[in-house]
């Protein structure tokens, strides 16, 4: 299925995987997270053992892999059942110890535990020879909990960590993902933030709410983010409405991340791009008719695209893959829409007529109040604005200049906090680490100025 | 709100019409849903304004109270019915709204259900999230407020994507027909921990489930009922921190030798526009500087968001 698609979704909402579509891989409970196509070709590096990806097609997303070695070398097999898989939950554990979430053991401690490495017995040549002998990576860490000196002194938390950590290095796990906004964005703020220009997940989230995407929106956008703002209006779209990405000058700016999303043909096709200068240099329809014009979106699918032309894609296919694997990409089959195409002269007449429904800008390199003074006014009245930035400097002066020049109201400069918390039995707590910072965002609704 | 009609969506062309429900702007922090009726006015404290003459006005305008005061009309978003709702009920606000949307992964086509249905502010988001195919199935036990909430729903032209109906979830679990059919489950109940075998019922493999609780001790039980038939479970906290902006002058020393420089406190914005340089030709060599300090003011906890997968058998 899907061969004709070319890596589409057959289904947009299909919870099984087919050949040909995008994934994130989950290592070792979000040690590594890693982008794949599942192409037949396609394998992946883990540790140092190269495993073919072919066992993940047709298996339903939130399947559990673990790396097992064989006589033909390291493959994946799918894990029965991934209770034991989360890391720090309550559920690897033998339900006696945790009664009213009070823990046997409490009364250990780590006064015995003598820092001289001779606690384990079991030397890197014994481990090696069971290995050849076939021995699992479940059996290994069985035998290296049993040759551990320490092991019986450590308290159940400290055994949970010692057998996660070895599980991590001879039994290492693999969970298939969907790619959604929330992952491929929470991915590249773990791995490449600078990639997004730094835009956490929570402040994506709160741009696509206070410019209201929703379905049938037309939604301009400045995405100097790499595709993930794109990416994640489309996703909202569903295939209704469009995805305008402009940009000043003649190239637009890479839009990559967007093939990490499995979209539908349909809902490429409603992401156009076009240079700033056609939007505003395009003819005013004022003097049209207005209501007897066709609309442009619910109608004619293709109608916005011209298709003579081809993408003007400022990147190659070099590296769609940011996350350096060893995954071998299918390269896009000829009958899928690309996402991206510029937009057609009659959408961008439409546009300036009726102005967008939305305006989102993530663009870290660009001066804030040009790009705001420019594209304001396509922006119809009483739609709302949402422009993202890294540094809050920028923020603060342009909503200084448009409460000055009363063209918005409602204008807020935010900043959204994000805290993740630990939570276990008598041992609940936000984590140790956390974001300091996932941008600021601008937000307003544009006024009308007769 | 997301209406498939061009007529019905934002541009140049759309102007006010009888029976729009339009928000009427004051402050960011006075605002006030209403519905446009000919014969109707609104009061309040700058005046009388009367609705025949907002009707043909594009959206977005000023529009002039008997006094000459003014007011915005801005077309309802659901943030903005965020915050203009009648808080029958404690309510989410936008920064958990959004991260919720986002985490449960919902998308156009998605079912989604939800208990309770409260007032109805995030309700109003998940509409907007999987209209223009899916459908937010709300459950809440106050009859009452199931009628409220149905009420505001119709007033936002977003019965399409809602149905609420009068259901104790923590009691009875979720209704049997939604088995295995819903993308996404929300719970925002005061014992989650009652509703999580039934909202496993009710999920798709792989589907997501949250839970919004205030207090620590109910996510801790609702953590350890997810432990049976769930996976990836993390709980979250966002906090929205909004900035104060405002436009400094200093004084600084060494002017024209007067004394040094004056200190003039720093002038809100809203009040004086960049006249005071003009009127005020003492003011010793000052510069004026755009700042943000957050406010001072602010909400300093909401509630703990905690998400989880169903786990594929």
């Amino acid at each position: 299925m899907g061969e004709e698609e070319g890596g589409h979704s057959p289904n947009p909402n299909s919870k099984v995987t087919w050949e040909g579509c995008s994934v994130l891989l989950d290592i070792n409970g979000g040690d590594r997270l890693v982008f794949a196509r599942l192409s037949p070709a396609a394998s992946l590096k883990i540790g140092d053992k190269k495993c073919s990806l072919q066992p993940l097609v047709g298996c339903p997303f939130g399947s559990l892999f673990q790396v097992e070695t064989g006589p033909k070398g390291a493959h994946l097999v799918l894990v029965s059942s991934p209770a034991s898989s989360s890391p720090g939950m309550t559920e690897g554990m033998d339900p006696q110890e945790k009664n009213d979430g009070k823990l046997k053991g409490d009364e250990k401690d780590n006064r015995a535990l003598i820092d001289d490495n001779r606690a384990q017995n079991l030397t890197g040549e014994d481990i090696d020879a069971m290995r050849r002998c076939g021995a699992s990576g479940d059996e290994i860490i069985e035998a290296l909990i049993s040759n551990s000196s320490t092991f019986e002194k450590k308290t159940v938390f400290s055994q949970e960590k010692y057998k996660l950590k070895k599980q991590k290095k001879y039994a290492p796990k693999v969970l298939l993902r969907r790619p959604f906004t929330r992952s491929i964005c929470e991915a590249y703020f773990k791995k490449y933030p600078s990639r997004i220009g730094f835009l956490r997940v929570d402040t994506l989230s709160l741009l696509l709410s206070m410019a209201n995407v929703g379905a049938y929106s037309d939604v301009l956008v400045v995405d100097m983010v790499g595709g993930i703002l794109t990416g994640a209006v489309a996703e909202r779209l569903g295939g209704t409405g469009y995805v305008c990405c402009t940009y000043p000058g003649s190239a637009p700016y890479s839009i990559d991340i967007v093939r990490m999303f499995n979209f539908s043909s349909e809902i490429c096709s409603r992401i156009v791009q076009t240079s700033s200068s056609s939007l505003l240099s395009a003819q005013d329809g004022d003097d049209e008719d207005d209501s007897s014009s066709d609309p442009p979106s619910n109608k004619d699918n293709g109608s916005m695209i011209s298709s003579d032309e081809q993408s003007k894609k400022s990147t190659t296919d070099g590296s769609p893959v940011p996350v350096p694997t060893s995954v071998v990409n299918a390269p896009p089959t000829k009958k899928s829409v690309n996402p991206g195409m510029p937009a057609s002269p009659d959408a961008i007449k439409l546009w300036k007529r009726r102005g967008f429904s939305s305006l989102i800008v993530a663009a870290p390199d660009m001066d804030a109040w040009s790009m705001v003074d420019e594209l304001l006014p396509l922006l119809s009245y009483s739609s709302p604005f949402a422009f993202y930035h890294q540094y809050l400097q920028p923020l603060a002066t342009c909503m200084h200049r448009l409460q000055t020049e009363k063209k918005a109201v409602a204008l807020q400069v935010s900043e959204s906090w994000l805290r993740e918390y630990q939570v276990l039995p008598s041992r609940t707590h936000p984590h140790m680490q956390m974001s300091g910072s996932g941008g600021y965002i601008l937000s307003g609704t544009r006024i009308f100025d007769s | 709100m997301l209406s498939a009609d061009q007529e019905k969506q934002n541009s140049f062309q759309r102007r006010i019409c009888e029976g729009d429900l339009v928000i009427v702007y004051e402050r960011h922090d006075a605002m006030k849903p209403v519905t446009v009726r000919a014969g109707s006015e609104l009061q309040n404290r700058f005046g009388v304004f009367k609705h025949s003459d907002w009707i043909g006005m594009p959206f977005g305008c000023k529009v002039l109270s008997n006094k000459g005061s003014f007011v915005y009309l801005l077309a309802p978003t659901p943030q903005l019915w965020t915050l203009v709702l009648s808080h029958r009920t404690q309510i989410l606000y936008i920064a958990d709204i959004s991260f919720v949307v986002s985490f449960l992964e919902v998308v156009p086509g998605c079912v989604v259900l939800e208990s309770g249905t409260g007032s109805g502010s995030l309700t109003t988001s998940l509409a907007r999230a999987v209209a223009p195919f899916g459908h937010v199935y709300t459950f809440d036990f106050h009859e009452q407020r199931a009628a409220s909430a149905r009420e505001d729903f119709e007033r936002n032209g977003l019965t399409r994507f809602i149905t609420v109906s009068v259901r104790d979830t923590q009691g009875e679990g979720f209704p049997e027909e939604f088995c295995g059919k819903a993308d996404s489950v929300f719970l925002d109940l005061p014992q989650p921990w009652l509703a999580v075998p039934s909202s496993g019922k009710m999920l798709k493999p792989d589907g997501v489930l949250c839970s919004f609780s205030p207090c620590i001790e109910q996510v801790q039980r609702s953590c350890e009922a997810l432990t049976t038939n769930f996976t990836d479970v993390r709980t979250f906290e966002v906090l929205l921190r909004t900035y104060e902006v405002r436009d400094v002058k200093f004084g600084s020393l060494g002017g024209d030798g007067s004394g040094g420089a004056v200190r003039k406190p720093p002038c809100k914005r809203k009040n004086r526009p960049s006249s005071d340089e003009e009127n005020n030709g003492s003011m010793e060599r000052s510069t004026s500087t755009v700042m943000a300090k957050p406010c001072p003011e602010t909400r300093g906890h909401t509630g703990f968001l905690t998400f989880a997968r169903l786990r594929c058998s």
